[in-house]
């Protein structure tokens, strides 16, 4: 785990100091993460590097983990995917089954911080604990479009925290508590983002026997309709008309996820023969994905909805043109025609992606432009540095606090 | 080189952290655009039209504000667009007047073109507001003379520049900028302080800013 000083190299010392500073202000507090997972999930990843880090800038930070059954965690599946806008029957037992495993958390879990920072919507109930101290509640969902039942129900749990935050602006609904834009962030010293040598990048080519020939277009995805990746083929078969090119697919393993397999044989049929069209289904390896978007010369997002698409903002931060849907996060991370092309199609798509295979000096601007946008926006270093001011707006109502 | 003025009182270099706050209030046609950004608190118009400076600063020296940028990219008018992209946001050194003259803008616009109320952005692309919190700290950067304040200058963060010009000025209606005040208040240098709060920082991209500044107030230590 890398050490705040270890980011003075990349962010400046101006940023860490400002970021000791706010530790300061919230000395003698104790913040208490709480969520549902240790491992795995994106909320243990953002946990498990943010916690160590907040605690060596002196903010007394906790992390403890509700428990549930395999039903409890079916039941908040299904509202993950409601929430999301897919359709789901929900019963009333479902809701029950809830209660149920809540009223034994309330029982469990001791809510001794001052503040209690709840992640997403398995141990929301929590909040029935409430007493003297602050409440936060961090929806990571992209809840746009939500089923309304499951929205109706975790609602009458958000109006009693002191505040909820949100990933991206379309996710905010009018509530009667304060709600922040916080988006999340990646880690500049991870293995999925750091500088790699040349011999690494060539040797995961090697081992996908892919060559250096003729361009290549990659996308990074799981095997989900909603990453559209036979949309991706589509745009890549048209673009491949004018441009010689290839491109790679590639995306985590789908054990858990019947449809995945699906989905890669969607992908597989209508990639038919190509030997330009590379699909890699890798196991969790975040180096093999780092350097596949370092050999690339455009990176593709061309998802139909997205949590926040934080694919995006590592392919920017590798100085990497991106053309992405103007879906979720993706328009906080690219300004379409500044920092990348953002598309609504696949026509849109092949035709941004000839534009900057086309035009390699428009493209490095592109993804110079971007590498900046994310370093200013998108590193976790802004993300400490929110996460340090949504506690202090705990204690502060004003628009404009004055601490010193 | 001539000999350095110590400051009567020394200038503490602050820094301005903002946090985003959703409103949950989104316009989807320019007259509901209007109709918030007449009601929205102060705060909501300063982070649409300054946001860009600190989010986007490598971009370009112009403050492309975000009412302008959904008027052009998302609803197409790019007349009303240009109109808005042009406002001289360093005219008015109170949001209230800057609100007016925005809303104003898009008011005329809409009489003079009734078919620009008819458009609306599709769903997924509505301008949502947000407010920004601001949080000023002291930081550990203190200036006793000109020399000092051209190191730390160098140094210090975009935020703290962005608050002693920008956030000073007009967010908190103060006629001139903090470094302009502090040179001519404690160090008793009129001609320099002038120099500084003439240029108009909103067409400087904000490294941009911090060079000039340095080089102006370098020039001044060299004589």
């Amino acid at each position: 785990m890398a050490k705040i000083e270890e980011y003075i190299p990349i962010v400046g010392q101006p940023i860490v100091d400002d970021l000791r500073l706010l530790g300061d202000k919230l000395k003698g507090k104790v913040v208490q993460h709480i969520n549902s997972t240790p491992v795995g999930g994106g909320v243990a990843e953002i946990l498990n590097r943010m916690v160590p880090m907040l605690r060596e800038l002196g903010v007394d930070t906790k992390w403890d983990v509700i428990k549930g059954g395999e039903q409890f965690f079916e039941v908040t599946k299904k509202f993950h995917n409601a929430l999301h806008g897919r359709t789901e029957e929900i019963s009333r037992r479902d809701f029950e089954v809830f209660m149920e495993t809540s009223q034994q958390n309330i029982e469990d879990v001791d809510t001794y911080g001052d503040i209690v920072f709840v992640h997403d919507p398995q141990p929301i109930a929590l909040i029935k604990k409430k007493a003297g101290n602050k409440w936060l509640w961090r929806c990571h969902i992209d809840v746009s479009n939500p089923n309304e039942k499951v929205w109706g129900f975790l609602m009458d749990f958000i109006v009693k925290y002191d505040s909820a935050v949100f990933s991206a602006p379309a996710f905010s609904r009018k509530l009667p508590i304060r709600q922040f834009l916080i988006s999340p962030s990646i880690d500049p010293l991870s293995d999925k983002n750091k500088e790699l040598p040349e011999e690494i990048i060539d040797s995961v080519l090697r081992k996908y026997d892919i060559k250096k020939d003729k361009p290549i277009i990659t996308q990074i995805s799981r095997f989900d309709r909603l990453k559209d990746p036979v949309g991706v083929i589509e745009a890549y078969q048209k673009v491949k008309k004018y441009s010689d090119c290839q491109l790679i697919l590639a995306g985590g393993t789908a054990e858990d996820d019947p449809e995945g397999f699906k989905v890669l044989g969607e992908v597989k049929e209508k990639a038919k023969d190509d030997p330009d069209v590379h699909i890699l289904l890798l196991s969790q390896n975040d180096i093999e994905v780092n350097a596949l978007q370092r050999a690339s010369d455009v990176i593709i997002q061309k998802s139909l909805r997205e949590g926040f698409g934080l694919t995006v903002s590592e392919a920017l931060w590798k100085a990497k043109p991106v053309v992405a849907s103007n879906v979720g996060g993706i328009p906080l991370q690219i300004k379409h025609k500044y920092s990348g092309l953002l598309c609504h199609s696949v026509e849109g798509a092949s035709f941004a992606i000839k534009q900057l295979l086309n035009s390699p000096g428009y493209a490095k601007r592109l993804g110079e432009n971007g590498r900046e946008h994310i370093k200013n926006n998108f590193l976790i270093t802004r993300h400490l540095r929110d996460y340090m001011l949504l506690f202090l707006s705990l204690y502060y109502p004003e628009d404009v606090v004055y601490l010193y | 080189m001539p000999e350095l003025i110590k400051a009567k009182e020394p200038f503490t270099f602050r820094t301005r952290l903002h946090l985003s706050e959703l409103t949950g209030l989104r316009a989807t046609t320019l007259g509901q655009l209007l109709d918030i950004i007449r009601s929205v608190p102060g705060s909501c118009i300063y982070h649409h039209t300054h946001r860009f400076l600190q989010q986007h600063q490598y971009l370009s020296p112009e403050p492309p504000n975000d009412f302008a940028y959904w008027v052009t990219d998302i609803l197409g008018e790019d007349e009303l667009g240009e109109m808005l992209v042009s406002i001289d946001t360093m005219q008015y050194s109170a949001i209230r007047d800057l609100r007016e003259k925005i809303a104003s803008t898009i008011e005329n616009y809409l009489k003079d073109n009734p078919l620009a109320k008819l458009k609306f952005a599709r769903s997924g692309e509505e301008f949502h507001f947000i407010k920004s919190v601001s949080f000023v700290l002291s930081t550990n950067y203190i200036a006793h003379d000109l020399n000092e304040f051209a190191q730390i200058l160098k140094k210090v963060t975009i935020d703290s520049i962005y608050f002693h010009i920008f956030e000073a000025r007009l967010r908190l209606e103060k006629q001139t900028n903090d470094f302009s005040y502090w040179i001519e208040n404690s160090l008793g240098d009129k001609e320099l302080a002038g120099k500084i709060s003439g240029f108009d920082p909103y067409t400087h991209a904000l490294e941009d800013l911090r060079n000039k500044l340095v080089r102006m107030i370098e020039r001044k230590i060299a004589g």
